[in-house]
């Protein structure tokens, strides 16, 4: 079943298998995507709206130019991030749901380390420093819910989901009070940092190189952990069997922290590009819960590395296109949200569907 | 071979629809002068957002030959991870040559987006960046003189009471929330005194803050409990500073329940439809006149960058063609109060009163205006505080 969650076991990553591997992806992703659409057409005609122009907005609104495609890849830089974060915890078996309020984490220890840096005649080292302090933030938050799992035998999800409110309350208390525009009390967030300790775009596009590399680092990084390190081989040890792991001289408690600390630690500097490179300030929804979305963007891409950036890809043209569908055909906007929820439910449905079927020719 | 056959189909699909689409909208043969509007809440929410979508269907009515695009809820909590500069990016590609930004909020990204689309012109309202010297030449700010409004409900609020206690319900902590607060305080002192010869010391004046234009839940306080505390704490009237209907929609459960209690929205004409026995009347803005002479002047290639600050017109405050700010009076209102209010209204139009005169303190004691002192614009649009007399925060501790 889907939500058998993270199932570690799965050879996803072995070469011998990679041919029918990128078959079943192929079949799933085929299934997924009539399902969605088939879905969305429902949806739009039920709104009332031309559901061929709707999906011709859609693309167009997101890929349709050189700043939109910019503005698709500015999302894309931080749920990534995220993403690549979890796929070190799932991996073991972890369900980081915590990596919402890890984000929040790390983008208040990065405004912590901007609001040094501004009027400071070395703004470029505030700002590069802003992205060590936000994966501490973040990858210390994430240790919390690490150690409540390993020594207090707290579920990670609860922990997660207790400290994501806590996240959200120290930064809601930051922006309302210690860090508030002078004269002010808004919840619209702190004072805006001046040009140069923002993440700079290229003159003429729309996102930020810096962000880009970091994310495309990230993702090149974990892959090359997974395939070829020792540390990833205990990882998806540890996560399905950890007993086994034991017998074999490792703690799988020591690498579930440490899996803890990478995922925070990218959630972190997700949370940091959402401040210097997206919204040049500390506002009260930093995450754009992207934590939430990335959860789904891993399911999605069957906890695979190189398919996360692909569905991430995807998510965020559906983000950034849907604000066409308002705009330009009148359909009330909370449809876009409609859709973007029902395109997740109806994708997992699919995947799942899938899976059943494939399953049982496999164990013969 | 199976994944071949899928990317052609695709390929085909996608090609169709282009096509299709293309055909449509092709043909399309004078180019009418395209605006947009970034709206912070959504365009019907009978509040600040739908004054401006309104005002924005009154210009494509007078101003044959433009058209209007708009995006709605333009802010980080109903639009995760999107930015100013990326929607007027967007509303940039679409044609417009006039975007207007309805919101304090927008700000930071109006003067962003001003620096990177130098041939688009964007009207920021509430704001001051013209005044401050920060705005590009192609920014310009309207507001429109709300504090006679406000005036007015304050006014309207202190006849009706009958236990002298208001309560006036208040969006975030800055300059414009103060002033506005502060005139509905001052117009609810005038009639209190002048009107109804009474004790100022028995006007119980006080101010809860939420934190936001309108509720976000989580993250502000809840309108709908300050209300309920306003009304289980002996306020009998509620002057709301949102956005947003709570006001009037707890003033009507609490009716309901047999309290004797009023309530006084804000910002849109209509919103006391549907709440005719608790609405003693609206002031609400019309931004057809304001958005009327920026668009002109910029289909003609006239555009200068100003602060505009609009008067009501005197003649007739609720000429939806020539006045910026009204006040409709609400079916709840008594005959004697409609009487009275209407000699105020009178009487600030011919300048006998004038309640941003001195001597007036702020909340800490320090002196706002001395005796006989008139207030300049400058000195209203930057109170410092809330004025002495008013309970509640003046800004953020």
């Amino acid at each position: 079943m889907i939500w058998a969650g993270p199932s570690p076991g799965r050879p996803d990553d072995q070469a011998s298998e990679s041919k029918s591997m990128i078959q079943r992806h192929w079949k799933a992703f085929g299934l997924s995507l009539a399902g969605v659409l088939g879905f969305t057409t429902a949806i739009l005609v039920l709104a009332g709206a031309p559901p061929l122009e709707a999906y011709y907005h859609l693309l167009k609104g997101s890929l349709g130019s050189l700043n939109k495609t910019g503005a698709v890849l500015t999302a894309w830089i931080p749920l990534t991030l995220c993403a690549v974060g979890l796929l070190y915890t799932f991996r073991i078996g972890l369900w980081n749901i915590g990596v919402e309020g890890q984000m929040i984490m790390g983008a208040i220890f990065a405004t912590a380390v901007l609001r040094w840096g501004v009027e400071s005649r070395v703004p470029l080292l505030y700002l590069a420093a802003a992205f060590p302090a936000a994966a501490l933030g973040g990858g210390l938050w994430a240790i919390g819910a690490g150690i409540l799992k390993t020594k207090g035998e707290v579920h990670e999800i609860f922990a997660g989901l207790g400290l994501n409110f806590v996240a959200q309350g120290i930064l809601l208390y930051l922006i309302f009070g210690p860090w508030k525009r002078p004269g002010v009390a808004s919840m619209s967030g702190t004072e805006v940092f001046p040009t140069d300790l923002r993440l700079s775009f290229l003159p003429g596009l729309r996102f930020s190189p810096a962000g880009l590399i970091l994310a495309v680092i990230a993702l090149l990084l974990t892959a090359w952990m997974f395939r070829h390190s020792r540390f990833g081989l205990v990882l998806k040890a540890a996560g399905s069997n950890p007993i086994a792991t034991l017998l074999f001289g490792e703690r799988p408690n020591r690498y579930m922290l440490l899996a803890m600390l990478l995922a925070g630690g990218f959630a972190g500097i997700a949370g940091c590009v959402q401040v210097s490179g997206v919204y040049h300030r500390l506002i009260p929804s930093i995450s754009s819960n992207y934590g939430y979305l990335a959860l789904l963007v891993v399911m999605l891409s069957n906890y695979n590395v190189f398919v996360v950036p692909v569905v991430a890809f995807f998510f965020t043209c559906l983000n950034v296109g849907s604000i066409q569908l308002p705009m330009m055909l009148r359909i009330d906007s909370s449809l876009a949200g409609v859709i973007q929820g029902a395109w997740v439910l109806v994708a997992l449905a699919a995947i799942a569907w899938h899976r059943r079927k494939v399953r049982p020719e496999k164990e013969h | 071979m199976w994944k071949k056959r899928v990317a052609v189909v695709l390929m085909v699909c996608l090609a169709a629809v282009c096509l299709m689409v293309k055909a449509r909208t092709a043909g399309a043969a004078d180019k009418p002068f395209v605006f947009g509007l970034l709206l912070v809440g959504p365009y019907n929410d009978h509040g600040w957002s739908q004054a401006h979508y309104d005002a924005g269907q009154y210009i494509e009515k007078k101003l044959p030959g433009t058209k209007m695009i708009y995006i709605d809820k333009v802010n980080p909590a109903d639009r995760q991870g999107v930015t100013i500069p990326q929607l007027v990016d967007d509303l940039a590609e679409k044609g417009a040559r006039l975007i207007i930004a309805n919101s304090d909020d927008m700000k930071d990204g109006v003067l962003e987006a001003a620096k990177l689309h130098p041939e688009i012109h964007f009207l920021h309202i509430t704001g001051d960046d013209v005044l401050t010297k920060k705005a590009t030449k192609n920014i310009s700010n309207l507001m429109a003189k709300m504090e006679y409004g406000k005036m007015m409900a304050g006014f309207t609020a202190a006849m009706t009471t009958k236990t002298g206690k208001i309560g006036y319900l208040g969006p975030l902590i800055n300059e414009e929330t103060r002033r506005l607060a502060a005139a509905c305080f001052l117009g609810a002192r005038y009639a209190w005194e002048n009107v109804l010869k009474r004790d100022p010391k028995e006007l119980s004046f006080q101010v809860t803050w939420i934190g936001f234009w309108f509720n976000i839940p989580g993250v502000t306080a809840d309108p709908t409990q300050v209300c309920q505390n306003f009304y289980n704490t002996g306020h009998d009237v509620i002057i709301s500073g949102l956005d947003t209907t709570e006001a009037v929609v707890v003033a009507k459960q609490k009716k309901q329940e047999g309290k004797a209690v009023w309530a006084i929205p804000y910002v849109y004409v209509g919103a006391c439809e549907g709440a005719s026995d608790v609405c003693l009347g609206v002031p609400y803005y019309n931004w057809g006149p304001g958005f009327l002479e920026f668009i002109k002047a910029s289909k003609a290639g006239a555009w200068k960058s100003k602060w505009v600050w609009l008067d009501p017109d005197w003649k007739n405050i609720n000429d939806p063609d020539t006045s910026s700010v009204g006040f409709w009076p609400g079916p709840a209102l008594s005959k004697e109060a409609k009487a009275a209010l209407d000699g105020f209204i009178k009487d600030l139009g011919d300048k006998k009163v004038n309640l941003f005169k001195g001597p007036l303190s702020y909340q800490d004691g320090s002196v706002f205006l001395k005796a006989g002192e008139v207030a300049t614009d400058s000195q209203i649009w930057y109170m410092k505080q809330l004025l002495k007399g008013m309970i509640g925060q003046s800004s953020a501790k």
